[in-house]
């Protein structure tokens, strides 16, 4: 070791050596590495496409689109979920390793949205099968909807603790009070087991 | 060869593709029984997406029912808008005392945003093909060229994907100032682009090897099973309903219609995916020119809405409480091709039956024709070719 | 190549078979009304004929006429077959009365084969059978779905597998706007073992 390498910025040993407790350390690794599920269903899974394209460029947040639930950390419901889907997004959901987390994006997953009132096949908002953790409104929401949710979703994954007592937070709202339905999952005791 | 010959012992797999499944544009399922690497059966099952849209159309007010057309076909959400408003003018027009005329520059802008959605429906139509084949860059080229005609409908109407701009009557606002400039300004990047497009991909061996000679449709096949628009073109029969039955402006325009005529070569055959694809790059290269050929009749812009010429929108509130009692077919050429709304009148606000009969929906019923002996890798590029959008299928 | 007028159409067809009947709509359109039984010789006829020659289906599809307001009122499902030619480039609607108490129209699968995705849909959402269809299952709705979406006397689910349709706490009946037919419909039967939400199976 000579004195010129040591000077370089960047190669001092505080520079590189960084201590952190474990949980904080897998957190930043989750946050920064949410692979989601490419999981589109109707319009809003336009916009997720165009999410994933050049202009906006979800890559770089370090998401990167799964097309099996096996590898994914993140399931963005992009659309509507009929009755008959429901029990689809529900085995998905299960597919998936913990821990995981969901994203409802758009009107109609959150609620029903456009086809809440009048339509008899569609489910009033997919938190009726699978815990939500961010709701994005929008119909579709743009893009940048969407990933502004995602970081509304990140500080939530921050906090997850691996090895620690685990954080319960009520599902949090991108820019937007808790849509119609917004809540009432019924499926109490597997969506608590799902952050454990 | 038949499957029946391949399959000696009956021996078979069964594949269940979807409804999540990356490559079936959405939640189509489809079960494959398949004899090693030979499809012996496909049966698509719908309804994943069945949001009950045409009953809807039944509780709401006929104008009311626009968003919903976008949502019936999001991907071109113009056309289909557009699709329901000329139904319910047709309609109006069965009576002499109800009867709308959209003024001229309502008609030009129709046109212009039609084609301009034409465009960037294809775009994803080819750019999708192109990535269930494989060849995921020429996707991204796709996706950046949608991005741009997306700003324009954005700065036209505030909405990126579902617009409901075209109304009864017309369309919902004027253009915005300078919109013919950045049109001609994305037209002209846009047919560069295209031909680096075609370099990067059509013109690729490996991409049209693997698309040559898969599924064929013949042009008397295509016709009765109801197969319309580029997948019907793509069989040879040379139907357009912008040329043939021309509706609005279309009359004026001269629309040319390019026919699939075996593409791929000697490998190809007509009909094939490799067909339909191409049929759709031309289609852009069409809708290029009539929107070119749309701004040079655009009118300059009046001071009243429903100024016959200049204005974009006549006032059709009247009508709409009372329209007349009957029935109406109306029939519009979407990118996914025919798109007709068969609307039923009893006379009051509320329409008594609307229909709306899509061009994926008949394309999907024929996949358990064309699937049988493909290579279970060519499903994808089956139903990457036939471009389906499964909201139009279950609607 | 020449296409025929909607009138020397009906006449063409209606010279043929006695109980066809040429028809207009309240605003005019025209069609043909078919008896159901005539169905399959009028569609091979209307398809086979060197002048005719419909070989394409536009469309095929229905409305429940219960509602309808018309003298004299009926409250049969209208099954619309709406046939073009791509070799005249003309029209033909023809309309099939299939009655709700015996709601059974023959299928024209055989001699359209766009007609089987499109019957399907109208079994699955207006209820009418088609028979001799090849595989007449529904379409849009699961297979254990009651009732028939687009009659107009359809009382919307109160729940689908123990899912509970909010709808500001009421009952929508179809067409509220137009006043409800209260209809009994029999209690949803949730099949055994499907009340909770499926999942579990990988």
């Amino acid at each position: 070791m000579n004195d010129h390498t040591q000077e370089r910025p960047g190669n001092r040993l505080d520079e590189q050596v960084h201590f952190a407790a474990v949980d904080e350390f897998l957190a930043w690794g989750k946050e920064n590495s949410l692979f989601y599920l490419l999981f589109a269903t109707a319009c809003c899974g336009i916009e997720l496409m165009q999410a994933g394209g050049p202009r906006y460029d979800v890559d770089r947040l370090g998401m990167i689109p799964r097309a099996t639930p096996r590898q994914a950390d993140l399931m963005i419901v992009a659309g509507t979920i009929t009755h008959k889907m429901a029990g689809r997004v529900r085995t998905l959901w299960e597919q998936m390793t913990e821990p995981r987390w969901v994203v409802s994006m758009g009107s109609c997953a959150n609620s029903g949205g456009p086809f809440s009132k009048w339509s008899y096949s569609v489910l009033n908002g997919v938190d009726k099968y699978v815990p939500v953790d961010v709701y994005i409104p929008g119909c579709p929401p743009r893009p940048e909807a969407l990933i502004d949710g995602v970081m509304a979703l990140r500080e939530r994954v921050r906090k997850y603790r691996t090895l620690g007592v685990r954080e319960t937070t009520p599902h949090i709202v991108a820019g937007h009070e808790a849509p119609f339905g917004g809540g009432g999952c019924a499926v109490p005791p597997v969506v608590e087991k799902a952050k454990e | 060869m038949t499957i029946e010959a391949m399959t000696p012992n009956g021996e078979r797999m069964t594949l269940n593709m979807g409804p999540h499944h990356p490559a079936t544009h959405g939640v189509l399922r489809i079960v494959v029984e398949s004899d090693g690497e030979v499809v012996a059966t496909c049966t698509p099952d719908h309804g994943y997406l069945h949001r009950s849209i045409e009953k809807i159309g039944e509780c709401i007010d006929w104008p009311l029912f626009v968003p919903y057309t976008d949502r019936v076909d999001y991907v071109c959400a113009m056309n289909a808008n557009l699709a329901y408003c000329l139904a319910v003018e047709q309609l109006l027009a069965t009576d002499a005392a109800s009867a709308v005329k959209v003024p001229l520059r309502g008609e030009c802008i129709r046109v212009l945003v039609a084609e301009l959605n034409r465009i960037s429906s294809h775009l994803v139509a080819v750019g999708a093909m192109a990535m269930d084949v494989g060849a995921y860059t020429p996707f991204l080229h796709a996706i950046a060229q949608r991005e741009l005609v997306n700003d324009i409908f954005e700065k036209l109407c505030g909405q990126r994907l579902t617009y409901n701009y075209v109304t009864i009557g017309g369309v919902a606002f004027d253009l915005y100032a300078q919109a013919s400039e950045e049109i001609t300004r994305f037209l002209d990047q846009f047919e560069r682009e295209m031909v680096r497009f075609n370099k990067l991909i059509t013109t690729s061996t490996i991409f049209r090897d693997r698309c040559a000679s898969v599924a064929p449709v013949s042009a008397a096949e295509a016709i009765a099973w109801g197969l319309v628009g580029p997948n019907l073109r793509g069989s040879g029969v040379d139907w357009d309903l912008r040329r043939d039955e021309s509706y609005g402006l279309y009359g004026q325009l001269a629309v040319r219609v390019p026919v699939g005529q075996c593409f791929a070569g000697r490998h190809g055959k007509v009909g094939d995916c490799f067909d339909r694809y191409v049929v759709r790059l031309l289609e852009i290269q069409e809708s290029v020119r009539l929107c070119r050929e749309t701004l040079k009749l655009l009118p300059p812009p009046a001071v009243k809405a429903n100024d016959p010429t200049g204005g974009y929108q006549a006032d059709v509130s009247r009508q709409l409480k009372k329209p007349p009692k009957g029935e109406v077919h109306c029939r519009t050429e979407a990118p996914r091709g025919e798109m007709g709304y068969f609307l039923v009148s009893d006379g009051t606000k509320v329409p008594y039956r609307v229909r709306c009969r899509t061009g994926s929906f008949s394309a999907a019923g024929i996949f358990h024709k064309v699937m049988r002996g493909i290579f279970l890798a060519d499903v994808v590029t089956v139903i990457g070719s036939f471009d389906i959008v499964v909201p139009e299928i279950d609607r | 190549m020449s296409a025929l007028a909607p009138a020397g159409i009906a006449a063409k067809v209606t010279t043929a078979f006695a109980d066809v009947q040429a028809k207009t709509t309240d605003n005019g359109q025209p069609f043909l009304l078919v008896p159901a039984a005539a169905l399959p010789a009028v569609a091979r006829f209307v398809r086979d004929d060197a002048t005719l020659r419909f070989d394409a289906v536009m469309d095929l599809t229905g409305y429940d006429a219960l509602k309808y307001p018309s003298t004299p009122s009926s409250d049969a499902i209208v099954v619309v077959y709406l046939l073009f030619s791509y070799q005249h480039r003309h029209k033909l609607t023809l309309k099939v009365l299939a009655p709700r108490s015996e709601c059974a129209v023959p299928t024209m699968s055989g001699i359209w084969p766009a007609a089987i995705y499109f019957e399907r849909e109208v079994w699955d959402l207006l209820g009418v059978h088609f028979s001799g269809h090849p595989s007449l299952r529904r379409i849009m709705c699961p297979e254990d779905w009651v009732g028939h979406a687009l009659r107009k006397d359809y009382r919307y689910p109160d729940d689908y597998h123990g899912v509970l349709h909010l709808r500001d706490g009421q009952h929508f009946e179809s067409s509220p706007p137009r006043g409800a037919v209260p209809v009994a419909v029999p209690p949803v039967a949730a099949p055994p073992g499907a009340v909770p939400p499926a999942g579990g199976a990988a």
